[in-house]
């Protein structure tokens, strides 16, 4: 058993900010409520800090099977310990892609060694090349949580309505990175002024806009559960706020690094600063960030995309796309979304853990209600930290944020009832 | 100029004209042939990564000039062939210590990324879609050889914007020294956000409009692979509406002037009879290129003494 003591809980789920200890056992929520006493138990001392139920990270890349140099299962669920996630979506595109349920299972297999808890998305299509369906319901036996192509965004949309109607029966939701690859076809930046003056070919905010327009459209037709992940510009997320107002079933997640950073970020040709979707305007990131704050944004999501230094270090054009963010994610929400003043804690937890498993349809995670998975994520408002790249549990080293202060950050990790990592 | 040259953007307006002075300087040895020893034991590496006639041999001859020892290396006769990144290629070329690397490579920014990681001085003899800096201070020298100023002057520049570094380069250096800069192109070549970079730059797409009142014509090549994507429905008809023809040149001032950054495509882009006539400075671009090149050389790696006069 685990009582962790003193803290002061936030769990949305229950309406729940107040000082309470938390009782863990069996890898279950036993019991929370003010000064909690348990015989062998295991004491957490929480003094100071904030007890949330786990963070669940919806959209990680972990790069095993196959670019384990990158990242590995284990090196990845252990940055997403370190960053206070005790629960992370890993994406198919790995090599072989997560299209069939050999693949689900080699992942649910390794993952059982994995110090946090590890939830395989499965393709969309066969390959993800977005010809023919991938085993969707094979998978789901095997254990994958939501179908995505993330990456290789179906442009077929007679295959998308057909996956959307078919993960509607197997009870999943459709989780789409929405780009439009003609309209964005050899970009490289947000198509803006500064992509103008870098010399740089644009990735529009159209490409992102009419994908999400159209899978809006076949998500109302079909009913089924669309997910938009890592959505970042001012018009797809009116349309999704106009599109849950007339009840179709849509859900988006928004990265700490695209409420962060614009595009006037991207000086110097800097690797570190291509994503995509890529780095919005100023007007885009204000959008996301009031989004965030009155709730049409419903999840923060990472897309922690490892590549190896000799990827990135090239010229702009031929480096891959992505960065890493499971270790900073909770000091940037802390930094844009509560010391700014624009939610509250509440709503920060909401966002990172309540949200997420909602959008999974879990009922026993996302809250420390008594019977939920005795996943904890504790963490500091205020201690000053700086991010130390090299010392990343990532076998990746492509981030921006490399020596940014901080402040308040994850504390202690608790995973299943056991201590998963703690700040040294 | 401390250390390399990268653009025109990061370029004061005193350390431009400082350049198209020293290149006025050295200008009377284009006949002469005349070698000086400015930068004698100095060693500059050519390094193009992309097929390049003219500002290739004009670097090189400018280095040569100035007495430099010069090599040059293209990208299909060095290890980028055997999958070397460009870091390794250009840390290999460190090491053996030359003073400037002068480099053209297809990537935006290839030349800005390198230079973060190297303490040997760059110069950017065209990025991609970025820059192309010497060809805009060889297109202000000779403008000038024609104009008093570069203030107030109207200069239209015709034709794939989009993708041209000579475009983007001529437009930062004009418009910082006042003129006015009109972009004109089929629309899906002319980016809107361009116009933003300054108060001086507009946009045209109408050729027409943009050459009436015009002090300098500048045209730029269009690539036959363009057709191949949507940015204009074929030859013919980007000929049509884009092409400089000699009856165009009514519109302008008559003593306007037409420029090419080159290779140049008779029929494509331009007519013959423009190519040709007396207007066309073309060839003095080219000419001009060897000064405005020693010019740069000389202030990033010659002594600090001005040079003595040319005989």
């Amino acid at each position: 058993m685990l009582l962790i003591k003193n803290g002061r809980v936030v769990d949305p789920a229950q309406k729940l900010d107040a000082p309470r200890d938390v009782l863990i056992g069996d890898g279950r929520v036993i019991e929370v409520a003010p000064d909690l006493r348990a015989r062998d138990a295991e004491l957490v001392d929480a003094a100071g800090l904030i007890v949330a139920p786990g963070f669940l990270d919806l959209h990680v890349h972990l790069r095993e099977p196959g670019n384990e140099h990158a990242e590995t299962i284990e090196s990845g669920a252990r940055a997403a310990a370190a960053g206070g996630f005790t629960a992370i979506c890993t994406m198919p595109n790995t090599d072989p892609v997560n299209d069939n349920a050999a693949v689900t299972q080699f992942i649910v297999e390794t993952a059982r060694r994995a110090t946090v808890h590890v939830f395989p998305v499965g393709a969309i299509s066969h390959r993800s090349q977005g010809e023919r369906l991938a085993e969707i319901g094979s998978m789901r036996r095997a254990g994958v949580v939501a179908v995505s192509d993330d990456g290789r965004p179906v442009m077929n949309s007679r295959l998308m309505r057909s996956a959307m109607e078919y993960s509607l029966a197997h009870g999943i939701p459709v989780m789409e990175h929405c780009e439009d690859l003609a309209l964005s076809a050899a970009g490289q930046m947000h198509e803006g002024v500064v992509s103008a003056r870098l010399g740089l070919r644009g990735i529009s905010g159209a490409s992102e806009d009419v994908m999400v327009a159209r899978n809006i459209l076949l998500a109302a037709d079909s009913g089924a559960h669309l997910h938009v992940t890592h959505l970042t510009t001012a018009r797809s997320l009116e349309m999704v706020r106009q599109a849950r107002a007339r009840g179709v079933r849509v859900t988006c997640d928004v990265t700490p690094h695209h409420f962060t950073l614009t595009d006037e970020d991207l000086v110097n040709y800097d690797t570190n600063y291509k994503m995509k979707p890529p780095l919005r305007s100023v007007a885009d990131v204000a959008a996301l960030l009031a989004g965030l704050a009155d709730g049409t944004v419903d999840a923060i999501a990472t897309d922690h995309a490892p590549h190896p230094g000799s990827e990135k270090m090239q010229e702009f054009e031929l480096a891959p796309f992505g960065i890493i963010g499971l270790e900073t994610a909770l000091a940037l929400a802390l930094e844009r979304l509560c010391h700014s003043g624009r939610t509250s804690l509440s709503r920060l937890v909401e966002l990172l853990s309540a949200n997420p498993a909602r959008i999974l349809g879990f009922k026993d995670r996302g809250t420390l209600a008594p019977g939920a998975v005795g996943n904890v994520t504790i963490f500091s408002t205020d201690r000053q930290w700086k991010y130390d790249l090299n010392q990343s549990f990532s076998r990746s080293r492509n981030s921006p944020f490399d020596g940014r202060e901080f402040r308040g950050g994850p504390e202690i990790t608790i995973v299943a009832g056991r201590i998963a990592w703690r700040r040294s | 100029m401390k250390k390399g040259l990268l653009g025109i953007e990061a370029l004061t307006t005193e350390e431009i004209q400082a350049i198209l002075d020293r290149a006025r300087h050295y200008k009377p040895l284009e006949r002469s042939g005349q070698k000086l020893d400015r930068l004698r034991g100095k060693t500059i590496i050519h390094l193009f990564y992309e097929n390049s006639t003219r500002t290739r041999t004009s670097f090189e001859l400018a280095a040569r000039r100035l007495g430099a020892d010069t090599l040059s290396i293209t990208a299909q006769a060095s290890s980028v062939q055997k999958g070397e990144s460009l870091l390794d290629t250009l840390n290999t070329l460190v090491a053996m210590h030359p003073d400037a690397i002068v480099m053209r490579h297809s990537a935006s920014g290839a030349p800005h990324f390198l230079a973060r990681y190297l303490e040997t001085s760059i110069i950017n003899a065209g990025d991609g879609t970025h820059e192309h800096p010497t060809q805009a201070l060889l297109d202000a020298f000779t403008i000038l050889e024609y104009k008093p100023a570069l203030e107030g002057l109207k200069v239209a520049i015709i034709g794939d914007i989009a993708h041209s570094r000579v475009a983007r380069s001529n437009l930062l250096l004009l418009s910082k020294f006042g003129a006015q800069v009109v972009l004109c192109g089929p629309p899906p070549l002319v980016p809107p956000e361009l116009a933003r970079l300054s108060p001086r730059v507009s946009l045209s797409y109408d050729v027409d409009e943009a050459i009436r009142g015009a002090d300098v014509i500048m045209m730029l090549r269009v690539q036959l692979e363009r057709q191949n994507e949507p940015y204009f429905p074929s030859a013919q008809e980007y000929f049509r509406f884009y092409g400089l023809r000699l009856d165009h040149m009514r519109l302008a001032r008559e003593d306007a002037i037409v420029m090419h950054p080159g290779p140049i495509n008779r029929g494509r882009e331009i007519t013959s009879e423009v190519a040709d006539f007396p207007r066309s400075v073309i060839l003095n671009q080219v000419a001009n290129g060897v000064a405005v090149r020693m010019a740069v050389l000389d202030l990033l790696l010659g002594p600090d003494q001005p040079p003595p006069p040319i005989q």
